[in-house]
């Protein structure tokens, strides 16, 4: 991505009237070819991206007509119990879906990267959860996690459990309950990565490494976790993303409930918006929103940059 | 199956050094093999579980879905499940507007998309990169962020509950646009210069020269984008209020909160509602697979 973006323009300075000839040729050309996709792209992505910068500072309901009123929306989210419980519950979210998600993957493709026979069929099966639509993951879920007679509650009660959790009734389970779920969902597209990071470690730092008398633990800390280090990077920030704006997960599995228990960000702006149809308010929680996924990556990057030094 | 009953609960690995530190062991030439395999079996475990659990939960009767202990094998196959589940909820409607949409955008989004990404690679011309910026800025923006103003559009044009809206929206992502051009950079200028010289049109050239040459790439978005459609499950929730527009995974949702004790029937719909995902992942799997790698996102 980052070199689609640096990529010089190679286009020559346009000299004398033949170069001008060409180079408006080569523009309608170029646009003729553009076009069919960028009308709908500047329609219907391109301007509502645009309109929800500014929708923030207006209010705007289905009743009444818009009216600038600056940081106000900002000011009534300070005093918004909703928007407070959401952010912490999108917070502890990602503390949740970010680590647990990232050594699931890495332990994955770990196991996953030997040449051993039938690995092939693994690798598929680790990869399907995040291919298997939504719904059916968080219905088949939704029973798993049932507390009297689920399989996961069977379980903990076989290994000595006494006090079992009420998963997705109960409201301090039930954010457990949906990370578990999301770490299952995501882990098999995350540890794709990991394979192609692994892949990329030459044989010889491991025959150096075991020449030097390194186990195995030795050769995963000093061989395999920095080599790995670009990879876990760009994991890092894909999942920060994703964990902030998760929604259908949530929309699926629980609603936001039991109470306010898994209520996120992102869906306290779709109850804002397209349920209540405060278009002004939800757009001001969707632009913190944007402001909290941007400034978190910008950090990694930071960090990242100051680490390669 | 023993593997199944015996694995542990289906949760995450979290805190899991063994398969870590074992999985290229010094030691025995016949401990390691044994390792690998232990911990391929639990892997296997953790990430099949639900599956199977899902499985055989559609042949069985609503009563013995949730049982102490789990049945993992149906007493008796209630195949009739499968055919039931049709007359139940109207799940052939659901499927046949599931198909519609996720072929119509597939279809959309590869014609425009390719033929953009040819403008972005292969022609030059002032103000082009400056474009494409705009493409890659907005495919950082969480659609979240956005979703109420396509919303307000949608309503506005009147387009709310109808396929309109759904289609307009998805049709014509940024992300196919980055792909297709990604991959049209990985192929030299000298062709295109060589056809040039044939006296080949940028038409031409893009229908007779980089259409064939993309397979694999236009493989990889038509995946991408056709499973990624026919999981969507807050487009079509949004947009979509009548019944008889509903997609399979609206249909199946529904059918949860209406029939919530027909355990039986639920994990059949859901069956049904994921083997078509089944089929498309199995037969383009390297092309998917790809698609992330090259990429390295998705929607």
């Amino acid at each position: 991505m980052a070199n689609a973006v640096t990529e010089a323009p190679r286009g020559a300075p346009p000299r004398g009237s033949a170069q001008k000839r060409r180079t408006r040729r080569n523009t309608l050309i170029g646009w003729s070819f553009i076009l069919p996709n960028f009308v709908g792209f500047a329609l219907f992505t391109l301007v509502p991206v645009i309109a929800a910068f500014a929708l923030a500072f207006l209010e705007w309901d289905s009743y009444r007509p818009p009216e600038w009123v600056g940081l106000d929306n900002f000011t009534q989210m300070l005093e918004d119990e909703n928007f407070r419980v959401a952010l912490g519950n999108t917070l502890y979210y990602a503390a949740g879906h970010i680590p647990l998600t990232l050594v699931a993957a890495l332990a994955l493709a770990i196991v996953l990267n030997g040449k051993i026979r039938g690995v092939g069929f693994f690798r598929t099966a680790a990869f399907f959860p995040y291919v298997t639509s939504l719904v059916a993951v968080a219905v088949v879920w939704r029973m798993l996690f049932n507390p009297t007679a689920g399989p996961v509650n069977q379980f903990l009660a076989a290994v000595g459990v006494s006090d079992l959790p009420g998963w997705l009734s109960s409201t301090d389970w039930a954010m457990p309950a949906v990370i578990l779920t999301s770490v299952w969902r995501d882990m098999g597209y995350y540890m794709v990565l990991y394979l192609a990071g692994l892949q990329s470690i030459p044989g010889e730092y491991y025959e150096a490494a075991r020449m030097d008398g390194a186990n195995a633990w030795h050769r995963f800390w000093h061989i395999t976790l920095p080599c790995l280090r670009p990879t876990t990077f760009f994991v890092l920030v894909m999942l920060t993303i994703q964990s902030f704006k998760i929604l259908d997960l949530i929309q699926v599995m629980t609603e936001g409930g039991p109470g306010r228990s898994t209520l996120v960000l992102s869906q306290l702006v779709y109850r804002e918006g397209i349920v209540e149809g405060n278009f002004g308010y939800s757009s001001a929680v969707a632009l913190v929103l944007f402001v909290i996924v941007l400034s978190v990556t910008v950090v990694q990057f930071r960090l990242n940059e100051r680490r390669n030094r | 199956m023993t593997a199944m009953r015996t694995a542990p609960a289906p949760t995450p690995p979290p805190v899991e050094p063994p398969p870590v530190t074992k999985s290229r062991p010094r030691g025995s030439r016949f401990i390691r093999p044994v390792v690998t395999y232990a911990s391929l079996i639990v892997v296997a475990a953790l990430v099949l579980v639900p599956f199977v659990w899902m499985l055989s939960s559609s042949l069985k009767r609503d009563n013995e879905v949730l049982t102490v202990p789990i049945q993992w094998i149906p007493e008796e196959f209630r195949w009739s499940n499968f055919v039931d589940v049709w007359d139940r909820i109207p799940m052939a409607a659901y499927l046949g507007n599931s198909a519609f949409l996720a072929v119509t955008i597939t279809l959309l989004q590869l014609l425009t998309g390719s033929f953009a990404a040819y403008g972005f690679a292969k022609v030059r011309f002032p103000g082009r990169d400056a474009l494409f910026v705009a493409y890659i800025a907005t495919i950082a923006v969480p659609w979240q962020a956005y979703m109420v103003p396509q919303y307000i559009m949608m309503q506005k044009a009147e387009l709310t509950n109808t396929y309109w809206s759904i289609i307009l929206l998805q049709a014509f992502g940024a992300f196919g646009v980055f792909l297709m051009r990604q991959f049209y950079m990985t192929i030299p200028d000298e062709l295109c210069e060589a056809a040039r010289m044939d006296g080949l049109s940028e038409y031409g050239i893009y229908w007779r020269i980089i259409l064939p040459l993309s397979k694999p790439a236009l493989a990889s978005l038509a995946l991408l984008t056709f499973v990624n459609t026919w999981n969507d499950y807050m487009g079509p929730f949004i947009y979509l209020t009548s019944n008889e527009l509903w997609t399979v995974q609206l249909g199946i949702r529904s059918f949860v909160g209406q029939y919530d004790a027909e355990f039986a029937m639920i994990m059949t719909g859901a069956v049904v509602s994921v083997v078509p995902i089944l089929a498309v992942f199995l037969l383009g799997q390297r092309y998917f697979i790809q698609g992330i790698a090259t990429s390295g996102m998705k929607g």
